[in-house]
């Protein structure tokens, strides 16, 4: 079976400017891929690239084996997309947004009770099905976005930072959701800029400067050479005073990075230094292994440092 | 896949967005009230009554005769007497006259003996509706005059014109038909475009574009029931016309509302041509108002085509109103049936099949 995304050294290019160079991805039927990166690296577009809204300027695109430029209106028929704008009805109440889409989607009354049952189940909605979109709480528009995005059982879903801006528990929701899914075969294509969103899902891609940096499950991604440089060690300092320890720390000669992560510090040092950064701070040092966030941070002070060489 | 897929679940989306939003239906059938009362009741194209000073510089028998005619028209009223030039010319200066008519002291003399006397009239050209009007009527009443003293008995040729279907000249007889086209089309263009292009800044649009929704079906939704708020719109004017203002409809109101349809589509198609171009609503209306000022000034609604400039006349031939204004006038106040209008017709469907045509390249060019 061919892989449901697939994307050959992909590049979208607005005038001068290149948002998305030379992309290449695979997503296998049922996966959940994580699309990371700063704003402005590109993840947007590469989505909108995807399906249809941005001319592809280079390489191929194929969705479930289709081409994404030659077969766009079969395609549309089996992907579902959630903007960062939600694309909701502000004044159509949640049940007659549903209904919109289903018919737009040409369902038949038949599938459209079927499916409305079933996406009413999935995002328990029920509460709110006769309120209108524009008095829902952040949480429960997204719920009702992503309804709206799969009422025609698409096969792939693009979600574009589906949790921008709404509290934990919806998020987790969602989240709950968007596995739920998967595991009944839909294959999800997710942005995003939470760490423990990212560390959810199957593999991630990082994407800086429009380029593909890095891309794996967590765990490959953790082991990364590129990440972990040869004869260093991250470890995790724990202490009261950390912001005066941080730069005490970042002094030091033989530490390469150091950033404050929650209680503690993790730094990245030469493999023979714990003792060394145990007197430099008076606490032990842990050593760790890096986290997804330790990763992207190493990743991208090494494309800025190799830069600043050239 | 159909062409216009979508179309249903857009239009009927879109009429719940109008019962959602009844400020626009009141809007649509306020407005029209407004200005019909506006123009049916405040404004006026004939003049009468200009305000006129008198400066005989010898009063006599004679020129009390030719003031007495002045008198006696419509046009002119005299509200008062003055005794010197710089009098007379401080009253017009003033603005509390627009008009002076001078009548020089050897009137009387010159009339008896037959030997050329003159008159004069002085009138006010900042406003040239009033002057014009004033010197034909004195013109005009200067010949009787002349004919007057010139023989006894009936005049040698008498002028005996006659208005035909607005015998009274009576301003919303003009005016109320030409206001149904103007404001229809306004406020179709205006509707349709700010729909589309709510959608747009709301992200909708997008969302509808990764859907199977098809341009012509997203156009069809949209302009279907502004269309019909149209069409409403001109029968609600239509009746206020016939009931409040008396306006007769002499020729057949179905001819009418049949050629509505062309022009509704047309106007519609010019707002969807706009919302391929705005990107905020505010944008947007400014771009309808741009369209408001030609039809309301180059359509023949106020003023005359044929008095503009040709460059002028050829703008006036692009705007569909100048066709639907035809069609109004004809029907309601010359009887015209759809012998005399199909022309008219057949340039609203043609223009609306381009306008529609040309929105839908748009919409392609930008969806895709």
């Amino acid at each position: 079976m061919p892989p449901v995304i697939e994307t050959r050294e992909i590049s979208v290019r607005f005038g001068a400017f290149t948002a998305v160079d030379r992309v290449s991805l695979t997503v296998d039927r049922g996966e959940v891929f994580g699309l990371l990166g700063p704003n402005g690296s590109g993840k947007t577009t590469l989505i909108k690239s995807l399906c249809g809204l941005v001319k592809i300027s280079g390489g191929e695109g194929r969705l479930l084996g289709l081409d994404v430029r030659a077969e766009a209106p079969a395609i549309r028929r089996r992907i579902g997309y959630m903007s960062q704008r939600f694309g909701l009805y502000e004044d159509l109440t949640a049940r007659e947004n549903l209904e919109f889409y289903s018919g737009v989607y040409g369902l038949t009354a038949d599938r459209y009770a079927r499916r409305l049952a079933s996406v009413v189940g999935l995002t328990a909605i029920t509460p709110y099905l006769d309120r209108r979109a524009s008095q829902l709480s952040g949480g429960w528009k997204q719920r009702l976005a992503l309804g709206c995005a799969i009422v025609h059982e698409p096969e792939v879903v693009f979600l574009d930072e589906p949790t921008a801006g709404i509290d934990p528990v919806a998020r987790r929701a969602l989240w709950d959701l968007v596995f739920q899914l998967s595991g009944q075969g839909v294959t999800f294509l997710v942005t995003t800029h939470y760490m423990d969103e990212a560390e959810r899902c199957g593999r991630v891609g990082y994407l800086y400067n429009s380029t593909m940096v890095a891309m794996g499950t967590v765990e490959e991604l953790k082991r990364l050479p590129a990440a972990n440089p040869p004869g260093t060690a991250r470890y995790e300092i724990t202490c009261p005073n950390i912001t005066e320890t941080l730069a005490t720390v970042r002094a030091l000669p033989f530490v390469r990075e150091a950033t404050i992560f929650g209680q503690s510090i993790h730094a990245l040092a030469d493999a023979a230094a714990a003792p060394a950064l145990a007197t430099a701070t008076g606490v032990a040092p842990r050593p760790i292994e890096p986290s997804l966030e330790d990763v992207f941070v190493t990743l991208t002070n090494r494309i800025l440092a190799d830069r600043s060489a050239l | 896949m159909s062409l216009f897929a979508g179309a249903w679940p857009m239009l009927r989306k879109e009429f719940v967005h109008l019962r959602r939003d009844p400020g626009t239906v009141i809007f649509a059938l306020l407005i029209p009230v407004i200005q019909l009362i506006i123009f049916g009741f405040a404004l006026n194209m004939n003049v009468r009554q200009i305000p006129t000073v008198v400066y005989d510089q010898a009063p006599s028998q004679r020129s009390r005769e030719l003031i007495a005619r002045f008198r006696s028209t419509d046009t002119f009223a005299l509200v008062a007497q003055v005794t010197s030039d710089a009098e007379l010319e401080h009253e017009i200066r003033s603005g509390h006259a627009q008009a002076a008519l001078k009548i020089p002291y050897d009137y009387a003399d010159r009339v008896l003996a037959g030997r050329g006397a003159t008159v004069q009239l002085l009138v006010d050209g900042s406003d040239s509706t009033v002057s014009s009007a004033a010197l034909n009527v004195f013109n005009a009443l200067i010949l009787l005059e002349n004919q007057r003293l010139a023989r006894a008995g009936p005049p040698i040729v008498e002028a005996r014109p006659a208005v035909l279907f607005n015998p009274a000249t009576r301003s919303p007889n003009f005016f109320v038909p030409g206001l149904v086209a103007a404001l229809v089309q306004i406020m179709v263009i205006i509707l349709v475009a700010l729909s589309v292009v709510r959608e747009r800044e709301r992200g909708t649009l997008e969302q509808l574009t990764v859907t199977p929704v098809q341009p012509l079906g997203v156009m069809l939704g949209k302009m279907i029931p502004y269309v019909t708020l149209g069409f409403l719109e001109i029968c609600w004017v239509l009746l206020i016309m016939r009931v409040v203002f008396a306006v007769p409809i002499h020729g057949s109101l179905a001819t009418l509302l049949l050629l509505a349809v062309p022009f509704l589509v047309a106007s519609a198609g010019i707002g969807l041509l706009i919302s391929t171009r705005a990107n905020s609503q505010a944008e947007a209306f400014q771009m309808a108002f741009g369209t408001m000022l030609p039809s309301i000034f180059l359509s023949g609604y106020i003023f005359p085509i044929n008095n503009m400039p040709a460059q002028f006349q050829l703008v006036s031939k692009i705007i569909p109103t100048t066709y639907f204004i035809e069609v109004t006038r004809g029907v309601i106040l010359r009887g015209a049936g759809l012998a005399d209008l199909w022309p008219n017709g057949a340039v609203l469907t043609a223009m609306a099949l381009a306008a529609v045509g040309l929105a839908a390249r748009q919409f392609h060019r930008r969806l895709s």
